[in-house]
C-alpha cells in the first residue's frame, strides 16, 4: 500500500507548493493548509501502512493481541497537526492585519519593511 | 612560583591592567599613569633578569597546553631578539603612559584610554613572545583590533574613523595572508613552533611550496610595517592622540612587521627570491617615505613618513644578505624606537602647549620650551646619525653592511646615502625649525611642558646618548644577542664611538652634508615634490577610497539581488532549492527506489476517498472564486481524516475532523471581511514555472518516499510502546499513552507553542489599526520629527 501512499503525499505537495508560491495570501494560507496534511500523510508513511487496526489494547490483556498499526507516528502527526493548525491560525490574523493597514493581499505590493528603491548605504566611514 | 609561571603573569598583566585601568583613573585622575606605569615597569624588571641566561646565548623556552587536540600550545621562546622588543615594548610603554597621563589630562575617556593601550602592550609582548604559529597570529590580529581602537579613539571625527578602519582592514587584512603563510610552512614540516623550525631550513627552502610561503609571509609582515605600497595606512594614523603615535609608530606595531621578518629569517631568509623582494621593496618604502617626509608640514605626518622611511631601511637591511647586514639591522631597529619615541612625543608636547603643528607657522619656542628644546635636539642629532648618539653607530653599521664594489651594492648604498640625507633633513626640520628663529604667535601663549610630558622624550634622548657611551655593555647585553637570534649563528657586535675610517665614515659624511643640504632647501625641495604628486594624482591612499565605496556598492547590489522584498521570489528560490536537493542526489550516487509494485486488491472505497482527495485538491486550485476554493480545501482535509480512519488511525482522524472544520470556517469568515479583487489567478507566464516547480518537489517527495518505505523497517520504538504503554503506564490506547506520558514533556511543549500563537493572535486582533501604523513607521528620525 506504500507506493500508493507516496504518490499521494507526492500530489498533496505538489499542490501545497504551487499554492504557496502564488502572490495572494489567502492562497498561500490554503498552501500552508494543504503542506501540513502533506507532511503528515508523509510520516504516516514512513511509519509503514496497516489497514483498520488501530493500536488500542484490549480488555484483559497487557499487550496488542496481534500487530496493529504503528503508534509511533500517529502520535507525531497528532502533534503536528495542532501546531500546524496553531500556525495557521497566526498566519489567518497576521495577514487580515496586513490586509487592514495596507489594504492589499499582493505580496508585490507589501513594502513597507523592503521599500523598492532604497538608496545606497552612506559611503563615508 | 616559578619563574614560568611569572613570565605568564607578566604576558597577561597588561590585559588586567586594562580591566581596572578605567577604575583606577575614576580614582586618581589623570595621576593614575604613575600607577598603572608599573604595570611595564614590571614586566621590564621580570623581562631583565633573562639578560644573564640571553647574554650567554641561552634561550628561554615555556608554555602551557592550549589546544592539546590540535598541539597549539600556549608557549613563548624568549632570545636575543624577543628580549630585546620586550624591553623596548615595555620600557617604552612605562614612558608612554606616563606621557599619556598628562597629554590626555581631563579628557573624558582617559581611562578608557589607558584601558586601550595597556590592552595593546599586551597584544604587543604576546605578539613578539609568541613561540607556536597560532599564538603569534592571535596576538597579531588583536594587535590590529587594539590599535584600531587607539586609533579611533577620537571616534566623533571621519578623519580618525576612517584611519582606524583604514588600519584595521589593511594590517588585519595582511594577518590572514600571514596565517595562510604560517599554515604552508606548518603543513610542510609538521612543526609549529618557531623554536623547532630551525632545524628545518633546508627542507623548507628545498619545497616547491618555499615561494607561496614566503610570499604569504611579507604579505601579513609588509602590510603592518607599512612598506610600500601598504604605507599608506602609517602617516592616517596619525589621527590617534600623540601617545598613541609614539608608541605604535616608534618601537610597536609597525615594527611587528619586521619582527616577523628577522625571526624567520633563519628559516625563510638568505634565498635568491628572499634577497630580490625585501631589499627592493625595502629601498622603494626608504626613498618614497623619505619624499613624503620633507613634502609635509605637519610635525606629526613627518615624522609618520620618516618612519615609513625607516622601515624600509629595515626590511631592505634584513633581505640584503651581505656581512653586518642583520647587526646594522639590529642596531638601528634599536636606535629607531629610542629617537623616534622621542621625537613623536616632542611633537605632541609642542602641540600641546602652542595649539600648533604646522612646522611653517611654529617659531623660536628655544626660549618658552628649554627642555623639550634640548630632548628634541638630542634624538634628531641620534636620527640623523651624528656621534656621539646610538644613531651614528647605527648608521655606520649600516654603510658598512652596504657599500662593496658591486653593482647591486652601489645602488642600494647611493640609495640609503639619499634616504637617510632626506630623513635627517626631516629631522632636524621637525626638532629645529620650531626652537630658532623668531618667535612666532600661536593659538596658545607657549611655555615649557609639565613633568610628565617632557619626562619621557627626555629619558628616551639620553638612553640615546648613554646607549651609545656604554656601546660595550649593550653590545653585549642587546645587540650582540639580538643579531645572533636574527641570523640563528653567533653574531658578535663590536662597532663603538672610537673614531674609525674607511667607506662607511665617508658614506655617513657625504649623508650628513647632503641632509644638511636638503634642509637649508627645504620650501624648495618640498614644492617640486608637492608638483610632482599633483602631477601624479593617484596613489594608494585614494585607491582605498574607492575599494572601499566599491565594496559596498558591490554588496549593496548583491543584496538586492538576493533580497529582492519579494515574497514570491524568495518562496520560489526555497522550493527551486527543494526540488533540486529531492532529485539530484538519488540521481548522483545511485539511490533512486526500484520500480513501485503497486496493490492490485485495494478496496473501492478506499480508491474512492483517495480520488476524492485528489479532486478536492484540483479543485482548490481550478475553482473561479475563493469561495469555492475554501470550500474544496475542506474537501481534501475531510477525505484525509477519513483516510486516517480507514487505516488504523482513529485520534487522528477525529482531530483532522475538528481542525478542518475550524480552519474552513475561519478562512470564510476571515475571507468574506475582506474586499479582494474577484481573481486572484496568476497569468501563464508565472503559472507554467510555478507549476513545473511544484511538480519536481512533488515528484521529489514520493521517489523518496518509495525509497524509504523499500528500505527495511526498523519496529523497536514501536515495539517497546505497544509492549508497555498498559504495564508501565496503564493506559490501553497507546498513542494516547505516548502523547501524555512517554512523550509528555512534548506535549507540554506543544501546549506551550499554541498558547503563545493564542497570546500573539490576541495582541494582533485587539491592536487598533492607528496604533499599528506608527509602529510599521519605524525612522527615527520621523518618529523625533513627530513628537
Amino acid at each position: 500500500m506504500e507506493p500508493v501512499f507516496s504518490l499521494l503525499t507526492g500530489i498533496f505537495l505538489t499542490i501545497a507548493i504551487y499554492l504557496m508560491m502564488s502572490k495572494f495570501i489567502i492562497r498561500m494560507l490554503m498552501g500552508v493548509v494543504i503542506l501540513g496534511n502533506a507532511v503528515n500523510l508523509l510520516i504516516f508513511t514512513s511509519g509503514r501502512i496497516m489497514r483498520e487496526v488501530p493500536p488500542v489494547i484490549g480488555p484483559g490483556l497487557d499487550v496488542p493481541a496481534g500487530p496493529v498499526a504503528n503508534p509511533l507516528p500517529q502520535a507525531l502527526i497528532l502533534t503536528a497537526i495542532v501546531i500546524s493548525f496553531s500556525f495557521f491560525a497566526f498566519l489567518l490574523v497576521l495577514s487580515w492585519r496586513a490586509y487592514s493597514t495596507l489594504g492589499t493581499d499582493n505580496t508585490d505590493e507589501m513594502r513597507v519593511a523592503e521599500p523598492d528603491g532604497t538608496p545606497l548605504p552612506p559611503l563615508g566611514y | 612560583m616559578s619563574v614560568a609561571d611569572l613570565t605568564f603573569l607578566a604576558l597577561l598583566l597588561p590585559f588586567l591592567g586594562a580591566i581596572v585601568a578605567p577604575l583606577v583613573t575614576r580614582i586618581l585622575g589623570h595621576n593614575a599613569a604613575w600607577a598603572l606605569a608599573l604595570v611595564p615597569v614590571a614586566i621590564f624588571l621580570h623581562l631583565t633578569g633573562f639578560s644573564a641566561e640571553i647574554a650567554r646565548g641561552e634561550v628561554v623556552t615555556g608554555g602551557y597546553a592550549w589546544v592539546p587536540s590540535f598541539q597549539v600550545r600556549f608557549s613563548w621562546l624568549i632570545d636575543g631578539l624577543s628580549l630585546t622588543f620586550m624591553l623596548l615594548i615595555s620600557g617604552i610603554g612605562a614612558l608612554i603612559v606616563l606621557y599619556s597621563g598628562g597629554y590626555l589630562k581631563g579628557h573624558p575617556h582617559q581611562g578608557r584610554f589607558f584601558s586601550f593601550l595597556l590592552m595593546f602592550m599586551g597584544s604587543m609582548l604576546g605578539l613578539v613572545a609568541s613561540d607556536s604559529f597560532l599564538m603569534l597570529f592571535i596576538f597579531w590580529e588583536l594587535t590590529s583590533i587594539t590599535s584600531f581602537l587607539l586609533i579611533g579613539f577620537d571616534h566623533q571625527r571621519e578623519a580618525a574613523r576612517r584611519a582606524a578602519l583604514q588600519a584595521l582592514v589593511v594590517t588585519g587584512g595582511g594577518g590572514l595572508f600571514l596565517l595562510a603563510g604560517l599554515i604552508i610552512l606548518w603543513n610542510m614540516t609538521g612543526i609549529s613552533q618557531f623554536s623547532l623550525l630551525t632545524a628545518f631550513a633546508p627542507q623548507v627552502k628545498a619545497s616547491p611550496l618555499y615561494l607561496a610561503a614566503l610570499i604569504l609571509v611579507l604579505g601579513g609582515a609588509f602590510t603592518k610595517s607599512a612598506q610600500f605600497p601598504f604605507h599608506f595606512w602609517l602617516p592616517n594614523a596619525m589621527e590617534a592622540p600623540t601617545p598613541v603615535s609614539a608608541y605604535l609608530h616608534s618601537a610597536t606595531m609597525v615594527k611587528a612587521g619586521v619582527y616577523l621578518l628577522m625571526r624567520l629569517y633563519p628559516v625563510l631568509g638568505g634565498t635568491p627570491a628572499w634577497q630580490i623582494i625585501l631589499p627592493v621593496f625595502g629601498a622603494a618604502t626608504l626613498i618614497i617615505g623619505a619624499l613624503l617626509a620633507v613634502r609635509q608640514t605637519d610635525l606629526k605626518l613627518m615624522l609618520a613618513y620618516t618612519t615609513v622611511s625607516s622601515l624600509g631601511l629595515l626590511v631592505l637591511l634584513t633581505g640584503f644578505g651581505a656581512p653586518y647586514a642583520i647587526e646594522a639591522a639590529a642596531l638601528y631597529l634599536v636606535a629607531h624606537c629610542l629617537f623616534k619615541g622621542a621625537l613623536f612625543m616632542v611633537a605632541g608636547s609642542i602641540d600641546h602647549e602652542t595649539g600648533m603643528r604646522d612646522v611653517t607657522r611654529l617659531g623660536g619656542l628655544r626660549s618658552a620650551m628649554p627642555l623639550t628644546f634640548a630632548a628634541a635636539l638630542a634624538s634628531a642629532a641620534s636620527m640623523g646619525g651624528l656621534p656621539p648618539f646610538f644613531g651614528f653607530l647605527a648608521k655606520e653599521e649600516v654603510y658598512a653592511a652596504l657599500y662593496a664594489f658591486d653593482g647591486r651594492a652601489i645602488i642600494f648604498a647611493a640609495l640609503a646615502v639619499v634616504g637617510n640625507a632626506l630623513m635627517f633633513a626631516a629631522a632636524f626640520a621637525v626638532a629645529l625649525k620650531p626652537f630658532i628663529g623668531k618667535r612666532v604667535e600661536t593659538p596658545q601663549a607657549a611655555h615649557e611642558a609639565p613633568l610628565l610630558l617632557w619626562l619621557g622624550p627626555a629619558v628616551l634622548a639620553l638612553m640615546g646618548l648613554a646607549v651609545a657611551l656604554l656601546s660595550g655593555t649593550v653590545h653585549q647585553l642587546i645587540t650582540s644577542p639580538m643579531a645572533s637570534a636574527i641570523a640563528g649563528e653567533a653574531r658578535v657586535v663590536t662597532i663603538s664611538l672610537a673614531p674609525h675610517f674607511g667607506v662607511p665614515a665617508a658614506l655617513s659624511t657625504l649623508t650628513v652634508l647632503l641632509g644638511i643640504g636638503f634642509y637649508l632647501r627645504l620650501a624648495r625641495l618640498r614644492a617640486a615634490i608637492a608638483a610632482a604628486l599633483a602631477a601624479i594624482g593617484w596613489g594608494p591612499d585614494r585607491g582605498f577610497d574607492q575599494a572601499m565605496r566599491g565594496l559596498v556598492r558591490l554588496s549593496c547590489a548583491v543584496t538586492r539581488r538576493l533580497q529582492t522584498g519579494r515574497l514570491d521570489i524568495y518562496m520560489t528560490a526555497t522550493f527551486t532549492l527543494l526540488a533540486v536537493v529531492l532529485i539530484v542526489p538519488p540521481f548522483l550516487y545511485g539511490e533512486l527506489a526500484r520500480a513501485p509494485v503497486f496493490p492490485q486488491d485495494i478496496p473501492l472505497h478506499e480508491l474512492a476517498i483517495m480520488a476524492i482527495a485528489v479532486i478536492g485538491l484540483v479543485a482548490v486550485i481550478l475553482a473561479q472564486d475563493r469561495l469555492t476554493a475554501i470550500v474544496s480545501l475542506g474537501i481534501q482535509g475531510f477525505s484525509v481524516a477519513v483516510i486516517f480512519l480507514l487505516y488504523g488511525a482513529p485520534d487522528l482522524a477525529f482531530t483532522q475532523f475538528m481542525i478542518e472544520t475550524l480552519a474552513v470556517v475561519i478562512l470564510a469568515l476571515v475571507m468574506t471581511r475582506l474586499r479582494l479583487s474577484p481573481s486572484d489567478h496568476r497569468p501563464l507566464r508565472e503559472s507554467l514555472p510555478d507549476a513545473a516547480i511544484a511538480l519536481a518537489c512533488g515528484l521529489g517527495a514520493t521517489l523518496f518516499l518509495l525509497k524509504v518505505t523499500q528500505a527495511p523497517f526498523d519496529t523497536g520504538l514501536s515495539d517497546f510502546f505497544n509492549q508497555y504503554s498498559k504495564t508501565i503506564a496503564h493506559g490501553a490506547n497507546v498513542v494516547n499513552v505516548i502523547i501524555v506520558d512517554f512523550r509528555g514533556t512534548d506535549t507540554l511543549g506543544e501546549i506551550a507553542v499554541v498558547m503563545i500563537a493564542a497570546l500573539a493572535i490576541l495582541s494582533l486582533v485587539r491592536l487598533r489599526a492607528g496604533s499599528l501604523r506608527r509602529i510599521a513607521d519605524n525612522d527615527p528620525d520621523a518618529e523625533e520629527a513627530s513628537r
